[in-house]
Parts: structure tokens; sequence; C-alpha cells
């Protein structure tokens, strides 16, 4: 290949709970060390101009669009994505109010989407409605409309879910 | 089979199948696939939106060593994706393009970073053609782009005589509705990655709705038979119809690569290119010329219906069909005649999205309704009821309604659960003294016929399998993907019902061409009530077998069902049943005269919006906004409120917020930064409420319904904000800018419909 040496640097960072190290171009997208160098891809690009939020993931706590974050920005840092959110196996609760409320339906946003859910979450442990279509704002879904998703949000904040509580409002049988 | 009868897991909120990995990162969507040796590949498209070809060159500064590059001259096979129209889109532009997107040369190379600017390189040189872009340029026949009148497909549907009823008129009510292009926007772009061996030959996968469609495709380009194709659907990050037909030509793209450079290529766009490049909602223009009596009732509508197709035939036939077929609403009427005409432009081809025509002819319908209880002076509710079809009536295409149907009912409902002659009363008065912020609420009602149009399931005549192992586990096999809307659920709770077995006996096969038949396309509201309905019917047909050897009696547990596959397995091998598609017997269509059963079955509906314009910052925004809808047996709860409210919440944004801003042919907001969709913020309060009233068709009594919740919201928030406001707009989207130029200019109510007693036709 004829292309011009790019400098590499080592970014070692704390991905998961896990030290993790890559050896990539500074000013690579976070987005393309965790999805193509760590194998994380439960990172989704949809836009890759920071207008889509499916590459959302938490940088020392903070919810970062991944495709707008250079490698270089991240090192020494702590990430998570989803991949990081169950723990041995066992689903997070926010994953499983997600799943049972239908929150997810194609499920391209919803690695992005409950990792801004968690985020509002530690910001804000009771949020009201309001709080919550704030703190989802940024990222997109096109398929759920979004009730189910705010509805798994405020679920996550409450009692654990019964799957008898989930059907719509009243269905009239003729 | 109209069944009420109850159900353990039909009916109940089931969890979604493969939901699993889409919360825990672990589904594999196609651009999460890395092939070994794998390349990149890319498009170069048409600078230009209409000319021929002149010459290709490729600049300097790229050594072209390293890139494998394909032009027509590679294609084995026919230069064509024929779908509807033989001879329609080609793969890649060989003397002519004929839109600004058009693809004309493909590169690959295996670093992806490459070939950005190896693409800019590739200059293409053209002699222009004047070039049409609009419904009205193309009409005008001045420029000619398509056959002989740039007409693709035409149709006329009759029903009486609409040319002597205008002379028994009260009034007689026009009006003219325009709808703009509307991007699907899936999250996930489009991708495919193909590999060519010469053994196996091309095997495909990628992000897509309808496998067989690509098959089929491949087979022509590639002048192969059917076995040395195969086409795998990977987990797919919406579609809502946006990768209907698409996905064949880039499928096609990346196989060509893939056969030349002789190792795995895979095209992923960005969403610059698929904002530009892939097909869009038809915009359309309806025209209304109606004749209603004293109190209201329809006596003639006379319908004209325009649709931009686009530069290729693609599926516009079929669109325009439905758009056709839905344009006189749920209303009776004896004398209808529509007309209508799919257009061609030279902009990149326009294709299904969700509805499918009929949201482009239900806004007209719908905003025409309220112009008609204006002009009568009753309200739109009571303009609605009195023209509702009801059972024994028939159609404008002569369809008579067998099943019960309950859109009065409905109505009622819709108006009680959404508070709305309390609410409408205090706007009233609110309006009239306030304020900056005025309130109004509309009506839409409509309905959605399931399944293909006229003959079309007949043609497809679809095809499903089920297996069955030793421990009595069971694999769906059908083409039907998940893209969403809950198939795969949906699926496994009509053999789980069907068996007395509960979901986790019941897997789904993914969709690959080497594995399942073809129960048809992912389109069109038919997965659940025509291939559910199969499947169903497999699953009998399987417990069927093992009757015939004896091993399970009439009435059976799960586990003399497990151990009844345990024995066949054992004596006689694989144990797998199957089901085709037999039409109704009491279901016509003629195809000619565009007359009988358009669709075994239609959905139902009545929406209300509430919406608050503000009069300083002309902003619309919807508060809330109400559902009732008639969809038969509801499968699923859960998954059936979600499509409701995820076809509402891309109804508001095609009302109001989604704007396809086209130069010259070429979308230029092609960002999401500037084309913009609604978020979590944005939604109104969506309320949904079913009435379940089973249909013979579908498993259990279901009906399709993930189209029907499109349909409705545009024509119903237009006509609250005409409520609100007093103006009456008339073409979508209406955005801030819109509302301001309108209220700049006149300030006053305003009709824009001709609204008089009539003398007969004019
Ligand atoms: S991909 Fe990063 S915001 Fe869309
Ligand atoms: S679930 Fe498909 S985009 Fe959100």
């Amino acid at each position: 290949m004829s292309a011009a040496k790019i400098q590499l640097s080592e970014i070692r960072f704390k991905v998961n709970g896990v030290e993790r190290s890559a050896t990539v171009p500074p000013m690579k997208r976070l987005l393309d060390v965790l999805r193509e160098d760590l194998a994380l891809t439960g990172v989704k690009e949809g836009c890759g101009e920071g207008e889509c939020g499916s590459c959302s993931v938490l940088l020392d706590g903070v919810l970062v669009n991944s495709c707008l974050v250079p490698a270089l920005q991240a090192s020494g840092c702590e990430v998570l994505t989803v991949e990081g959110l169950a723990t041995n196996g066992a689903l997070a609760h926010i994953q499983r109010t997600f799943l049972e409320l239908g929150g997810t339906q194609c499920g391209i946003c919803t690695p992005g989407m409950m990792l801004a859910a968690e985020s509002l979450l530690r910001k804000n442990p009771h949020p009201d409605l309001d709080a919550i279509r704030e703190g989802l704002a940024g990222n997109l879904c096109r398929c759920t409309g979004y009730m189910r998703i705010i509805d798994a949000v405020k679920h996550a904040i409450e009692e654990p879910i019964l799957t008898a509580d989930l059907a719509p409002e009243e269905t009239v049988h003729k | 089979m109209r069944d009420a009868t109850p159900t353990r897991i039909v009916g109940t909120p089931a969890l979604r199948k493969e939901g699993f990995g889409k919360v825990t990162g672990g589904a594999r969507y196609i651009d999460d696939i890395v092939l070994l040796g794998m390349w990149h590949g890319a498009t170069v498209r048409s600078s230009i939106a209409r000319g021929a070809i002149k010459d290709i060159r490729f600049g300097a500064g790229i050594n072209w060593d390293e890139f494998v590059i394909v032009t027509a001259k590679d294609i084995p096979g026919a230069n064509c994706i024929p779908l509807i129209v033989d001879n329609d889109q080609p793969v890649l532009a060989d003397a002519r393009v004929n839109h600004p997107e058009e693809p004309v040369v493909l590169l690959a190379h295996p670093d992806k970073a490459r070939l950005h600017e190896a693409v800019e390189a590739v200059e293409i040189d053209y002699d222009p053609l004047p070039a049409v872009f609009t419904i009205e340029e193309s009409e005008r026949q001045q420029t000619i782009v398509w056959g002989e009148d740039n007409v693709i497909k035409r149709f006329l549907v009759e029903k009486g005589d609409v040319d002597s009823a205008w002379q028994h008129a009260a009034h007689i009510v026009s009006g003219e509705y325009r709808t703009g292009a509307q991007e699907q926007l899936y999250i996930e772009n489009n991708g495919v990655i193909a590999e060519w061996s010469d053994a196996d030959g091309l095997i495909i996968r990628g992000s897509m709705q309808c496998p067989y469609y690509v098959h089929k495709a491949l087979l022509r380009v590639f002048d192969l038979p059917a076995e040395k194709v195969r086409v795998i659907q990977a987990e797919t990050g919406g579609a809502f119809g946006g990768k209907e037909d698409y996905p064949s030509l880039i499928a096609a793209h990346a196989g060509l690569l893939a056969l030349k450079a002789g190792r795995p290529v895979k095209i992923i766009y960005d969403r610059e290119e698929d904002l530009a490049a892939t097909t869009k909602r038809h915009p359309s223009r309806t025209r209304y010329r109606t004749a209603v009596d004293k109190d209201g009732h329809l006596l003639a509508m006379d319908i004209q219906v325009d649709l931009d197709g686009g530069a290729y035939a693609t599926v516009s036939p079929t669109v325009l069909s439905r758009a056709t077929i839905h344009s006189a609403g749920p209303y009776l009427c004896e004398n209808i005649r529509v007309r209508s005409h799919a257009w061609a432009t030279n902009v990149p081809p326009h294709g299904a999205f969700r509805g499918f025509g009929s949201p482009q002819t239900i806004f007209g319908i719908e905003r025409h309704m309220d112009q008609i209880a204006k002009a009568v002076g009753i309200s739109p509710e009571e303009v609605r009821r009195r023209n509702f079809l009801a059972q024994g009536n028939a159609t404008a295409t002569g369809q008579l309604i067998r099943d019960p149907i309950d859109l009065r009912g409905m109505m009622d409902r819709a108006l009680k659960v959404s508070d709305y002659h309390a609410k409408r009363a205090r706007f009233a008065r609110e309006n009239a003294t306030s304020s900056a912020i005025k309130h109004g609420m509309g009506i839409a009602s409509f309905m959605h016929g399931a399944g293909f149009t006229g003959s079309g399931e007949r043609y497809l005549n679809s095809l499903v399998g089920l297996e069955a192992d030793a421990s009595g586990h069971l694999t769906v096999l059908v083409s039907s993907t998940e893209f969403g809307q809950g198939t795969n659920t949906m699926l496994s709770q009509v053999v789980a019902e069907a068996l007395g077995l509960s979901c986790e006996d019941v897997s789904i096969a993914q969709p690959d061409t080497n594995r399942v038949p073809n129960s048809g396309p992912t389109v069109a509201s038919r997965t659940t009530m025509i291939v559910g309905r199969l499947v169903h019917d497999a699953a009998l047909a399987l417990a069927g077998i093992l009757r015939e050897k004896n091993l399970l009696s009439e009435e059976f547990s799960a586990d003399e069902f497990r151990a009844a596959c345990a024995a066949y397995t054992a004596q006689f091998g694989a144990l797998r049943s199957e089901a085709r598609y037999q039409p109704p017997k009491d279901i016509f269509w003629d195809d000619a005269k565009y007359q009988g059963d358009a669709y075994p079955a239609f959905a139902w509906a009545v929406y209300v919006a509430e919406v608050a314009v503000d009069t300083r910052t002309y902003a619309a925004e919807v508060v809330n906004f109400y559902t009732v809808q008639e969809v038969g047996r509801v499968m699923n709860p859960v998954l059936a409120a979600g499509q409701i409210e995820g076809g509402v919440a891309q109804g508001v944004g095609y009302a109001l917020y989604e704007k396809v801003v086209w130069k010259d042919g070429r979308m230029s907001n092609n960002q999401m930064t500037n084309y913009i969709i609604p978020t979590a913020a944005d939604v109104p309060n969506i309320e949904v409420y079913f009435e379940e009233m089973p249909c013979e068709h579908g498993p259990y009594g279901a009906k399709g319904l993930g189209e029907l919740p499109h349909d409705g919201p545009a024509p119903a928030i237009l006509n609250a904000i005409q409520d609100a406001a007093g103006i009456s707009f008339t073409s979508i989207p209406l955005l801030p800018e819109d509302i301001f130029l309108r209220m700049a200019e006149a300030p006053e109510p305003e009709c824009l419909e001709i609204v008089g007693s009539a003398k007969g036709p004019q």
C-alpha cells in the first residue's frame, strides 16, 4: 500500500471494567476503536456526525457520541458500552425493562438508548416524564415512537415489573 | 377461521423472540460482520440528472492498481434489476444516466479509508439532456424522459356514474392536497457483504426485507442457476419499506466487486449516501371534486391522484395501485371515479415506505372531508359518521364489505377517550380571547388493506415450512424477515398456540434462501395475516403427520407431543410440514377493470390529534394523540401497541418535521443534522386502543396492522391545526416557516376550496 505512514499511538483505557489497550492512529474515532480493535460491535453507527446517538457510550460516566471522540481523548478513561451493562450474564434492570416493555424493536438504537437512560438515572435517580424525554432526546429511534422506551425508563426507577402489567390500554372484544 | 375462542399465548405480551441479543449488544447486524480477507466497496454516482455518458476517466494521484474497478461491462448477465417492469433500473449506468445518484462505477479496496478520495477522483464526462423534476414538469410532457408520455403507470377506477351526479348536488367541494417525499430513516444504513466462489456461487448477507427479491434479481444479473445464489438476511436495523427493493441493487454491486476481486466485499452506505441515493416515499398531488347533498352525504367523487415516481418504475405501479384504491377513504359513495398516474422524473426512484401510497391519498381525502363539513355546516365527526362504509356496502372498486365493521363505534370511542367535545368547546372559548397559543382537535378516519393488492397473493403463491427435532423443538422456515415489527415473536406465538407448546419451544430459522422456502416479501402488512395463517396451517399439518402414524391423539399435552416427535424421528427421520397459500374462494379481482376484492381484509381506524399552535414562533406541536383501531385479533398487545406508536411518530414527522429539500433532482439536506425526525422530546403522548373483531383470513382472527398507523396522523394533525388557527393548510410537511408564510399573508381564516351550490358540471 502506498499510504503515507500514519503515526500510531497506544491507547490504554478501562473498558467495561477491564484494562484494555489498542495501537491506533490517535485521531481514530473511539467508535471505530471499540468496534474494530476491541470487537465491541454493540456500539452502533447511525450517522457519524453526532446526531443519532446510536454510538453513545459513557466516558468517565459522561454520555458521549463515540463517533465524535478521538481515541486519544479516551486514553486513561473508563468506558462503558452496552456489553458492560449486564453482570455475569444477568441483565441489568434497564435491559430487562427495555426487553419486557417493548423498548426495543429493530434494536439498532437500543444500546445507545440504554446508555442514555443509564446516564440519566445516574444523574437523576427519579426523573419525571419531562426529564426522561429530555434525557433521551439526543438519541433517535425510528421504530418505537419512544412511548415504550420512556416506559422502560420509568419502570427502571420503580419496582421490578411483572409482565402482566405490560398490556396497553384496555382492549374491547366484540 | 373466525375464531374468538380463548387462547393461551396468542394475545399475551410474549417477550420479543430476538430481544435478548438486542439489549445485550450481541445481535449481529451487517456492519458487525467481518469476513476473512474482506475488502470494502464504494459507488461512484452520476453528477448530473440526465445525459449520455461520454467518457469515464480515472484521475491522477491514485494508484488505481490497488483497486478493483467494475463498470457495466463487467456484468455477466442482464444489466437490470427487474421487479415489476422488465428492463427497468440498470445495475450500473452504461450509456445514459437518468437521475443524479445513478451508480456508474464501483470500486473496492482493502482499506475503507482509501475509498473516499478514489471515488472523488473518478471523472465522468456527459452530454447533458434536459430533465424534469416535478409532477408538473413531467405531466406537461414537453420533455419526455420515460416511454412516450412520461407515464410509468396509470389506473382508472369507475363506480356508478360520476358525470350525472353533479346536478343533484347541494354543494360541490373541490380541493387540492400535496405531500412531500419522506425518508424512511431506519437508523441502520443499508449494507451488504458478498462472497463469491466457483463451487458455491454467490453468497449475499445483508440488511434487507425480502431475501427472495434479492435472489431473483441476482439470478439475472449474474446469469446463474437458482442454486448458485444464496441470500441471507442479517439482523436488520429498521426498514419500513426502505429495504424492500434497493438492497437488490447493493447486493448486485457487492457481488460484482466480489466476483472481480476474488474475495468478500462489504458495501456499507454512510448516512449521506443512504439519504441521497436510496428510495423515499413518493411525493403526491391529489385533487378531489365532490358532490354532496344538503346533509353532507357524498353523491359523487371525482379524484385525481398523481405521484412522482422518479427515474425508474421499481415499485411505483403497486404504490400507485394502493394509493388509488385507498383514495376514496372509508366512505360509501355510489359514484366514484379515480384517475391516477405515476409520473417519471429525473430524481432517484421513489419506493416503498410504510403505507405504500395510502398515506398520500388518505391525507387528501381526510383533509377534504373537513372541507366538506365546513361547506355543509356540520361537524367533522358528523360528516364522517354520515358517510361511513358499513357491512354490506361496496367500496370504490366494488368490493363488498362482508365482515362486520364498526366505524361508528370507533368514532364514539375515539371522541370519548380524547375527551373531544369538552376539549373542543374549551379550546374554542380560549382561542377566541387568548393568546399566543391556540389549541385544536382534529380527526382522521381511514382503513388499510392487508396483504398484496388484487391478485398479488395468488401470484406470490407463498410457501412456509415447519420442522421438529427429536426433542419436539420446532423451527419455523419462512423468508419473512424481522426488522423490528415482531415477526419472529408473532410466528412463535402462532405455532406455540396451535400445538399447545410455549414460545420457548419454537425457533425461527434465519432467513437464508438455502434453508427457507419463499413465503413472499415482508411488505404490505401481510406477514401476520397471510404468513401467520400459513404457519398455523403448517403447525396443524405437522400434528397431522404424527397422527397419521398413530403417534399422537386428537388431544395432546406438550409432553405427548415431544414423545411423538422423538418416536417419529427415530422411525422415519426428518419431521417436516409445509403449507402453501390457497386463495380464498370468495375473493375475486379483475386487473383489467380494476374492480373487485382489492384486499382480503381491511384494518380500520379513527385517530384524534390534539395540537397547540404558537402564533409567535409559528410552531405547531402535537400534544396528545389518540388512536382507536380494529385490526382483527391482537396477537401481542405490547408489540402491536409498539407498532401503532412507532407509526404515529413517523406520521407526526411526515406532517410537521420531515422535509426533503431538492436541488436539480438531488436531496440537498442529506444529513441527520438537517433532515429532522421527532425525538423523545417531540413526540406527543400517544394512546393506543384496540377493538377486536376476529377476521376469518388471519391466524386466530388477526389482520395486518404494520402500515395502518402511518396513514392517519398527518391529516388528523392538519385538521387540528385548522381547528386551532382557522387556516386550512393543504400540504405537508408543514414547517414553522410554512405556517409563518400563510399567517403573514392570510391572517383571516381562509378556505382554498371552491364551495357553493351546483348548477351542473363545469
Ligand atoms: S453515529 Fe454517532 S451520533 Fe450518530
Ligand atoms: S428500535 Fe429501531 S431505531 Fe429504535
